[in-house]
């Protein structure tokens, strides 16, 4: 944490942890309470927030929540090690899901998450490479 | 009346100050201060819970007396279904219903009849496309207060019908009312309640300006005096019975049953009840089209002013309704199927609003920096989470810490670290002589150089 102007959260998210899976988005969601931003708005955060850290643990080697906390706005980014999104089209198509069979029997992988992502932010902006990983960054107004 | 009314109180002669209370609270509304436990106002939501966990019997909920009867010209007694479940099936629901008659009441209606109603109302309220979905059941006042509190943003999810026996109280008083030639205000409507949560509500109603209840009768007090009055008890046979439909709701599940509903979710005991809102709040549950929440567990027959235990409870309850489906078979009849809208009074239902606890400071800049005195503070406390200190763990500690409602030495370990190291000073400073009685210092610090010099020569 830093400066009196932002509040800065960051969350390690290991790959197939599933037990801590939502944890990072109740922090965060519990902060923004705090600071008396809208209900409304803290839902659209908080479901983008999930969304982002159970796609990391689903999909991912692994990989950094950091969401920064402004007066006006919330930035929520994703940055993981891999291993990154074929086709970023598809993947953004609602019920386009990779997800192992395993994972859906857990009650995940829906394939609704992106889009879910990209309807509940302000700002929504994806990028990927093959091998290298996938970076996401959304905006929330308050 | 004050902000908010509770009907959880606190009986402080009993109370020895240990800390059980303060860690069940599902909204860590309670603190130990000066040896008792104090219970914040704006976070109660009255589910009883510390009236269950407290080993001293020191929280109580007050309920009004029978004295009060005397106030009114006529008196309704509204037995919540789980009354029923207090007794063995010797005594049928004709005879707990004429136990209440011979206690002093003149009518009775069963709140199980206002569930008939209700359940229907939502049974069409829930084929309507523009709720928001997964719909919440309001039958439970203390998961209301719940969303109120800690999930604000579910409450638009919250059916906007009233919980039965709010429903059961209008019909009966308005019959009443026609039935005597009196005045609204001269029939005293009476809730013989199994929970606080209940019993809050007719006085701070959710959903309505005002109640039409007068007040309410903890199962529990009622208890000893109706179980005497049940052997010389008359059945009462001229009132229209409730199916097996409306008292179901009594039991977890008893209600989505009754509603019909097959995409349903039934979870109880308050903790449950919070975690699955969590889900629901991140969008999680949105497949579901109903949640039957209930805060205690395994329903209403759980509550905390119940007297029997609630698997024997649970058991009757079940007994009963199979009873009750028997005979309507035998008789060729059906549970209630129409309602009149009016009677439900869904057009006078009012918005329920947010009550939201966590927030730290009005000016977003000065909550802002309390989020980060919290984070700094709860880093050094030792997250034992003993409670010791009066505050349910060391996050909440932390919270009362940065709005200045405690001080970090109220934690015990802080403090015993303060003073040792107030100790440690004491005991440098009580070694300490002014320059010109310190004989030994120029001494002592020829020993330390030639001390120093030795231990460079070994290293070196």
């Amino acid at each position: 944490m830093s400066g009196g102007q932002e509040i800065t959260l960051e969350f390690e998210l290991k790959a197939a942890i599933f037990d801590v899976a939502g944890e990072a988005s109740s922090k965060t969601k519990r902060v923004l309470q705090q600071i008396g931003i809208r209900a409304d708005v803290i839902r659209r955060i908080a479901i983008s927030a999930y969304e982002g850290e159970i796609n990391t643990i689903i999909h991912s080697c692994g990989g950094v929540m950091r969401v920064v906390i402004f007066c006006d706005h919330t930035e929520i980014s994703f940055e993981d090690q891999g291993p990154g999104i074929v086709d970023i089209n598809l993947a953004m198509q609602e019920g386009y899901s990779t997800a192992s069979d395993e994972v859906r029997e857990m009650g995940f992988g829906a394939g609704m998450g992106l889009p879910n992502m990209a309807r509940c932010t302000d700002k929504f902006d994806i990028q990927s490479e093959v091998g290298v990983g996938t970076k996401i960054k959304m905006v929330v107004f308050h | 009346m004050d902000e908010y009314f509770h009907s959880v109180r606190l009986i402080a002669n009993r109370c020895k100050g240990c800390v059980s209370c303060t860690k069940r609270c599902p909204t860590e509304a309670i603190r130990i201060r000066g040896g008792k436990a104090h219970i914040i106002e704006s976070r109660c939501i009255d589910c009883g819970e510390c009236i269950r966990h407290c080993s001293s019997h020191a929280k109580t909920a007050i309920t009004d007396s029978f004295v009060d009867l005397e106030r009114y010209k006529i008196n309704i007694a509204l037995p919540a279904p789980t009354l029923y479940a207090q007794f063995p099936l010797e005594f049928s629901i004709e005879t707990i219903l004429g136990g209440l008659l011979k206690l002093g009441f003149d009518e009775v209606c069963e709140v199980a009849r206002g569930a008939e109603l209700v359940s229907l109302i939502i049974k069409d309220y829930l084929n309507r496309k523009d709720i928001k979905r997964p719909a919440i059941s309001t039958a439970c006042p203390a998961v209301v207060r719940l969303i109120q509190v800690k999930f604000p943003e579910l409450i638009e999810n919250l059916v906007t019908i009233d919980a039965p026996v709010e429903v059961a109280a209008r019909v009966a008083r308005a019959e009443c009312t026609r039935k005597y030639h009196l005045n609204a205000d001269e029939v005293g409507v009476w809730f013989i309640t199994p929970c606080p949560a209940k019993m809050t509500a007719c006085k701070q109603p959710l959903g309505c300006e005002k109640s039409n209840i007068t007040g309410a009768i903890a199962i529990s007090q009622i208890y000893g005096d109706l179980l005497k009055a049940l052997p010389h008890a008359d059945k009462k046979t001229n009132c229209n019975l409730a199916s097996w439909v409306g008292i179901g709701w009594a039991i977890a599940g008893g209600e989505t049953s009754a509603v019909e509903v097959d995409n349903k979710l039934v979870v109880h005991e308050i903790n449950n009840v919070s975690n699955v809102l969590e889900q629901v709040a991140i969008g999680k549950l949105n497949d579901i089209d109903y949640i039957e929440t209930l805060a205690c567990a395994g329903g209403c027959i759980g509550g905390p002013l119940t007297v029997e235990n609630r698997f024997v409870a649970e058991t009757r309850m079940k007994q009963r309704m199979q009873k009750i489906k028997d005979e309507y078979q035998v008789l060729g009849k059906r549970p209630l199927m129409e309602y009149q809208k009016e009677k439900l009074g869904i057009k006078e239902w009012q918005a329920i609003e947010p009550r939201p606890i966590m927030l730290l400071d009005e000016d977003i800049l000065k909550a802002m920096n309390k989020v980060e005195l919290i984070e700094k503070t709860l880093e050094s406390l030792p997250g034992l989470d003993c409670g010791s200190c009066g505050s349910p763990n060391c996050r909440a500690l932390a919270e009362d810490i940065a709005q200045g409602r405690a001080t970090e030495t109220d934690c015990l370990f802080k403090l015993r670290e303060r003073v040792r190291d107030l100790a440690q000073e004491m005991m440098g400073l009580a070694e300490k002589l002014p320059p010109p009685l310190d004989k030994d210092s120029e001494e002592s610090e020829e020993s330390e150089e030639s001390g120093k010099k030795e231990e460079c020569e070994v290293c070196g």
